[in-house]
């Protein structure tokens, strides 16, 4: 595995300091989507399905422009549509590029029990190690976004990479060599926030959206995928991106507290019990 | 209701009772029968496997430890249901058949009253109302049954969860947990009564019998029933005869 930009930051179920992390300068990646310039003519999605040498699967039509209803486990990018009336009864089509978001406090690697089956490099990207995955699917409703997807032959669950594997050797992802509009960029984070803000400015400025703006969901820690969209107050609009985005709290609070502090209660009954034959003793039978 | 879990429970114990058999020595009574020992056998190991197996996955911490126990991760994840689908099966045979008996009576909340004299051996012998079994066992013995069907009802999700979906899914994760987490606690006292604490239980559920002693020790009002004699004139005169003995 290439260390240099993947070096891991985060492991599963992992107890203990990740290995090596720290040593190096850290630089966050991230995927730049423009859902404003996006035409949906999906060369991510072909580009995706191809690089990561998917069965290619039928489409599914349901009289728009999306291919299927939501991604799969071997369709990990997919254009969303949604034919957005707005208040003066025009008709806006919003395109959004849907696949994983890259949590900087990933809900999946928090909910996933099996050591080394969820890593995080600490360029940000997010990544499942098939090999060490269970298929116990803890990772799907621990998701904010509803993107990891479970394949019923192989039990076990698939998402988008971020490319790791191209990005390990400095290349950029998939989808974003395909995209003919330049409305997908990669770079650094600080690099793709500033080129996110500057474009939503432009938008809020010089084309009359004044609801422009970045989404970055800061509920959870921000992420390394982050849109531009013509409207900001309302990112339900773009095919159900949640506005508040969270872990559920089953996974957080309950896993890191009150599952180590059950644990101890509940082990603390065999000391118990072995304390109390030494101070209590034996019930014999009498006489 | 009750007529027909009884005619079903009794023709099972004959059934299974006719492939083996319990040997009652002389000043023994017959505690539990063949079918009742089989039937607890088959619930431990099922709930043990179902155990280790879940609190696998339980923490990151035992995660390490003991998948490789059934082969690794994958197969752990695999097996868990399973093995408690064998413990629920199990279980519902053996509530029918301890239906009678671990009905709360009257004395039980008496006795849950002076659990202090219990825990702390205060009493050498069991109050002359504990029958065939004590208010604490009838308690364990309900708290696994309500444990199990937390289990049972939390486990369906957490088995197909994409057909209950991850509302259900999460709620259920942290009910099945504090259901395992009761049933742990309960296990380990349920082992501890059983062997170390009080000697002379353990062979009731592998050879079958106790001795006549240990009954009107711990479950006098069973030993009234089973033997037609007063358990405390017994104990009296087995102390008598034991003190004319070392005299």
């Amino acid at each position: 595995m290439p260390t240099g930009t993947l070096q891991i930051k985060a492991i599963s179920a992992h107890p203990g300091p990740v290995p090596g992390h720290g040593v190096q300068r850290e630089e966050d990646v991230c995927k730049y989507i423009d859902v404003t310039t996006c035409i949906g003519c999906k060369a991510c999605e072909v580009a995706c399905v191809e690089w990561n040498d998917m069965p290619f699967q039928e489409t599914r039509f349901d009289n728009t422009y999306q291919t299927m209803p939501a991604t799969a486990w071997n369709y990990w990018n997919l254009i969303k549509f949604n034919e957005h009336a707005r208040d003066d009864g025009s008709l806006m089509w919003l395109m959004r590029k849907d696949q994983c978001m890259h949590c900087e406090d990933p809900g999946c690697l928090r909910a996933c029990p099996a050591e080394g089956a969820i890593v995080q490099y600490t360029n940000g990207i997010v990544d499942f190690q098939q090999e060490n995955c269970i298929g116990c699917q803890y990772c799907v409703s621990g998701c904010p976004f509803d993107i990891p997807k479970f394949n019923s032959e192989t039990k076990k669950v698939y998402k988008c990479t971020l490319c790791s594997d191209r990005v390990g050797q400095g290349l950029e992802p998939a989808c974003i060599k395909a995209c003919p509009t330049g409305c997908l960029k990669f770079g650094t984070k600080a690099d793709m926030r500033a080129l996110a803000d500057a474009r939503a400015q432009q938008l809020r400025e010089h084309s009359g959206f004044a609801n422009a703006g970045v989404y970055d969901p800061p509920s959870i820690g921000g992420t390394h995928v982050i849109y531009v969209l013509h409207d900001a107050t309302h990112p339900e609009h773009y095919g159900g991106l949640p506005r508040n985005p969270v872990i559920p709290p089953t996974y957080t609070i309950w896993k890191s507290a009150a599952k180590p502090i059950g644990l101890l209660l509940a082990l603390v009954a065999a000391p118990v019990a072995f304390f109390h034959y030494l101070m209590e003793g034996p019930k014999e039978p009498q006489p | 209701m009750n007529g027909a879990v009884e005619r079903f429970d009794d023709s099972a114990r004959r059934r299974v009772g006719a492939y083996g058999r319990t040997v009652v020595r002389e000043n023994e009574l017959l505690r539990h029968p063949v079918y009742t020992r089989v039937l607890h056998w088959t619930v431990a190991i099922f709930f043990i496997l179902a155990l280790l197996s879940g609190f696998a996955i339980y923490s990151p911490w035992l995660f390490r430890a003991i998948t490789p126990l059934f082969g690794g991760g994958p197969t752990t994840r695999m097996l868990h249901p399973w093995f408690s689908l064998g413990f629920v099966i199990a279980f519902a045979f053996q509530i029918l058949n301890w239906l009678a008996p671990m009905t709360w009576q009257p004395d039980d909340r008496r006795w849950m009253n002076n659990i202090r004299e219990y825990v702390t051996n205060e009493r050498p012998m069991e109050p002359e109302y504990v029958d065939f079994f004590n208010a604490g066992q009838k308690l364990y013995f309900w708290a696994i049954v309500a444990s199990a069907l937390l289990f049972l009802l939390t486990g369906l999700p957490m088995w197909f969860p994409r057909t209950f979906g991850r509302i259900t899914v999460d709620i259920a994760y942290v009910l099945h947990d504090i259901a395992g987490l009761v049933m742990l606690v309960g296990f380990i006292v349920h082992i501890y009564e059983g062997t170390a604490s009080q000697p002379g239980t353990f062979r009731a559920m592998t050879r079958g019998t106790v001795e006549r002693r240990w009954a009107w020790t711990h479950h006098p009002a069973w030993y009234r029933r089973a033997t037609g004699r007063d358990p405390r004139a017994d104990y009296e005169q087995a102390r008598q005869r034991a003190a004319d003995r070392s005299s």
